[in-house]
C-alpha cells in the first residue's frame, strides 16, 4: 500500500510576523522525503505566496499539505473577502493590497501568477465576502 | 556510509569527559555522546570549529603540519593571511613577525591577500552574467560551502564556483618560483590557517582536483612562536624584505573582514557573520521570503576571519587594527617594507584565470530520513509517534541534542526510546523498568564513572 501523509497548518490574517512559517515546516517535511531540490523550491515559492496572500487578504485560514510518493497536493483555504474576478486575479502585477501591505514588500500582484508557474496544476475557487480556496499540485515523477 | 569530507577536527576520546558542551553547540547536529564520550558525525560536519571553541578540556585538536616539514623542500614559502598580522598588540611590528618566520626557517614570505586582485575582477565578471543565478554566493568560508552542501542544497546552484585567494596566491607564487628557476618539486607553500575548515579544504577540495597548498601551519602555534621571541627580544632587530610585489590595496588588506567581499560587489550586496546567522538567513531565503539580492558574503565565524578558531587575538581588536592597517596604506603608510621594483599578480592574470575555477559543488544532503521516499515517509511516521512520548526539552541527556534527533536516532536504528530521562522515569512507574536497567542506560551514553 503507497505511503500517505497529512499535515495542517493555521494561518491568522494580518499576522506578517509569522508569514512563512507553513511553508518552512513544509519545506523541512519535504527535505526529510528525500524531494528533489528542484521540486522543493518550487513547492515553497507556490505555498509561500499563497500563505502571504491569506495573511494578506482573508481573516484566518488552512494549510492543508497531502504528500503521496507520486504527487504533493497543498490546499490554502480561507475565510475572507473571496476573489471577485478570478481571471483578473491571475494578471501579473493586478493587486488588491493595501498601501500599508505594500509598504511591507507584498502585494505586488506577483501572487497568484507566480503560484501557477511554480505549480504542476493548480485550481482555484473562490466566493465573495465568504473566502478563497487555491489547490495547487506538484508531481514527483515527470508526467509531461 | 561514503565519507564525503576530510575533517581538520578531530575528537580525542582519551580526554573527553563526555559534557556534551561540542553536541549542544554543533550548528548541524553532528555530535552525540556515547560511552561517556563526544562522537562525531563526518557528513554532517563543516568544520565550523564551535565544538573546539566551547570544549571545556581541549578534546578537540585541529590536525595541521608540523613545522619541521617545511625541511623537506629547498623554497619554503610562508603563505600568511593578513589576520596573523592583527593578531598582535601594538609595539609588534609587521617586519618583526616576518623575521621571525624567516628565523624559523621560511625562505620567502607572501600575503595571502594578493590572491584577491585576480578574484575579485573574476568575480565581477560573473556578477555581469545575467544568466547566472541570484543571489550569487561566495565560496570564500570552506565552512559555508559545506554548510551549504548538507543544510541547503538548493543553493549549491548560487555559489561562485572559484577558488580561494589563498589557491590563487599560492598558485602565482609557485608559477613565480618556477620562472626563476626553482624547481616546483622542491618548493613547499604552508599556509598559517586561522580555522580548520582552511584546513579541511585544502587536505580534500570541494570541486577541485588538487591543492596548489602543500601544508598547513595553525596560527595559534606560530602566534605563539613569534611572540615568545619578540617578548624575550630575541628577534626583530633585522627587518624582511617581502618579494617583488607591488603594495596591498587598502581594500585587499581587509577582504577576509565582514564587508570585505561584499563592499566590492556590484548591485544589492550582503554580508552575514556567525554561523548561525547564516543558518537563520538561509532558511528565509529557502522560504523565498528575501529576493532581489545580488550578491551574498557568508562567513562562519563572528567577525569573520578575524574570528577564527585558531587565533589567539581578541577578534574586536584585530578588525580594528587591520582597518588601521588599511587606512594607513590608502595614506601611503604601510609599515609593510616591500621590494617595489615588483610585478602585479594581474600581469599574470592570463594564466591564473585558466585555474581559478573549480568544478562543481555538489549537494549532500543531510535532512533526509530514507533515500527512498516511501521509506522516508514510514520513518516519519515513526518519528512523528516516537515524538508523542518525548517531552520537547532538548536537555540532552539521552545523548542526543534534541528530542527530535533523538527520534530520528532511534528510527536510524542508533539510539533507543529508553535513552530519554522522562521515558525512563515513566516506565519505572508503570513497573516496566527497573531502576538499576535506567542506571545502566545512563551508564552506557554517559561512561561508568559518572556515577
Amino acid at each position: 500500500m503507497a505511503e500517505r501523509m497529512q499535515f495542517e497548518y493555521n494561518v491568522d490574517g494580518g499576522n506578517f510576523t509569522r508569514a512563512g512559517f507553513a511553508s518552512s515546516e513544509i519545506k523541512k517535511i519535504l527535505k526529510k522525503l528525500n524531494v528533489d531540490i528542484g521540486i522543493i523550491k518550487r513547492t515553497v515559492v507556490a505555498t509561500y505566496e499563497g500563505e502571504v496572500n491569506i495573511v494578506a487578504h482573508a481573516y484566518s485560514g488552512t494549510i492543508y499539505v497531502d504528500i503521496d510518493t507520486e504527487r504533493i497536493r497543498i490546499t490554502l483555504k480561507d475565510e475572507g473577502p473571496g476573489i471577485p474576478d478570478i481571471d483578473q486575479a491571475m494578471e501579473e502585477g493586478y493587486s488588491t493590497a493595501s498601501s500599508q501591505v505594500r509598504e511591507m514588500g507584498f502585494g505586488a500582484g506577483m501572487g497568484l501568477p507566480n503560484m501557477k508557474k511554480n505549480a504542476d496544476e493548480m485550481q482555484i475557487s473562490s466566493e465573495v465576502d465568504k473566502g478563497t480556496e487555491v489547490e495547487i499540485v506538484m508531481f514527483l515523477h515527470n508526467k509531461e | 556510509m561514503v565519507k564525503f569530507f576530510h575533517h581538520a577536527l578531530k575528537f580525542r576520546k582519551e580526554i573527553c569527559i563526555g559534557c556534551s558542551h561540542c553536541m549542544n553547540e554543533c550548528p548541524t547536529q553532528a555530535i552525540r555522546i556515547h560511552g561517556g564520550k563526544a562522537e562525531l558525525t563526518d557528513n554532517r560536519c563543516i568544520d565550523c570549529g564551535k565544538c573546539y571553541m566551547v570544549c571545556p578540556v581541549g578534546a578537540i585538536i585541529v590536525e595541521a603540519d608540523d613545522l619541521s616539514r617545511i625541511f623537506d623542500y629547498t623554497h619554503r614559502v610562508a603563505l600568511i593571511p593578513n589576520i596573523l598580522l592583527g593578531q598582535f598588540p601594538e609595539g609588534v611590528s609587521i617586519s618583526q613577525i616576518c623575521s621571525v618566520l624567516m628565523e624559523a626557517g621560511f625562505t620567502h614570505i607572501f600575503e595571502v591577500e594578493h590572491g584577491t586582485r585576480v578574484l575579485e575582477d573574476e568575480m565581477i565578471r560573473m556578477m555581469e552574467q545575467k544568466e547566472l543565478p541570484r543571489p550569487l554566493i561566495s565560496t570564500f568560508c570552506p565552512a559555508i560551502v559545506r554548510l551549504i552542501q548538507v543544510r541547503f542544497p538548493m543553493f549549491t546552484d548560487n555559489l561562485m564556483l572559484l577558488k580561494a585567494p589563498l589557491d590563487i596566491a599560492a598558485m602565482y607564487y609557485r608559477r613565480k618560483l618556477e620562472e626563476d628557476g626553482a624547481s616546483p618539486a622542491d618548493t613547499g607553500v604552508f599556509y598559517i590557517t586561522p580555522c580548520a575548515a582552511k584546513i579541511a579544504a585544502i587536505k580534500s577540495p570541494v570541486g577541485e582536483e588538487s591543492s596548489p597548498i602543500t601544508g598547513v601551519i595553525n596560527m595559534d602555534f606560530i602566534y605563539n612562536k613569534i611572540y615568545t621571541k619578540v617578548k624575550q627580544g630575541l628577534s626583530g632587530k633585522g627587518s624582511c624584505c617581502l618579494p617583488a610585489m607591488q603594495p596591498l590595496q587598502p581594500e585587499e588588506m581587509v577582504w577576509s573582514l565582514t564587508e570585505g567581499e561584499s563592499a566590492r560587489m556590484p548591485g544589492r550586496t550582503l554580508a552575514i557573520d556567525e554561523v548561525s546567522n547564516v543558518i537563520e538567513f538561509l532558511e528565509k531565503m529557502e522560504n523565498e521570503e528575501i529576493s532581489d539580492i545580488d550578491f551574498l558574503e557568508l562567513r562562519a565565524c563572528d567577525q569573520s576571519c578575524a574570528g577564527g578558531i585558531l587565533t589567539s587575538g581578541n577578534r574586536f581588536f584585530t578588525v580594528e587594527r587591520l582597518r588601521m592597517r588599511a587606512e594607513e596604506a590608502a595614506r601611503g603608510n604601510d609599515s609593510m617594507i616591500y621590494d617595489t621594483a615588483g610585478d602585479s599578480i594581474r600581469d599574470h592574470s592570463d594564466y591564473l584565470n585558466e585555474h581559478l575555477k573549480v568544478t562543481q559543488i555538489k549537494p549532500r544532503a543531510m535532512d533526509k530520513l530514507d533515500e527512498d521516499m516511501e521509506q522516508a515517509m514510514l520513518k516519519m511516521r515513526k518519528v512523528q509517534e516516537i515524538m508523542k512520548d518525548l517531552p520537547y526539552v532538548d536537555c540532552g541527556i539521552c545523548g542526543s541534542p534534541t528530542c527530535n534527533s533523538l527520534a530520528e536516532d532511534i528510527v536510524q536504528g542508533k539510539a533507543n526510546v529508553n535513552q530519554c530521562i522522562y521515558v525512563q522515569k515513566r516506565w519505572e512507574q508503570e513497573g516496566k523498568l527497573q531502576p538499576k536497567e535506567s542506571m545502566e542506560i545512563l551508564k552506557e551514553i554517559w561512561g561508568e564513572d559518572k556515577f
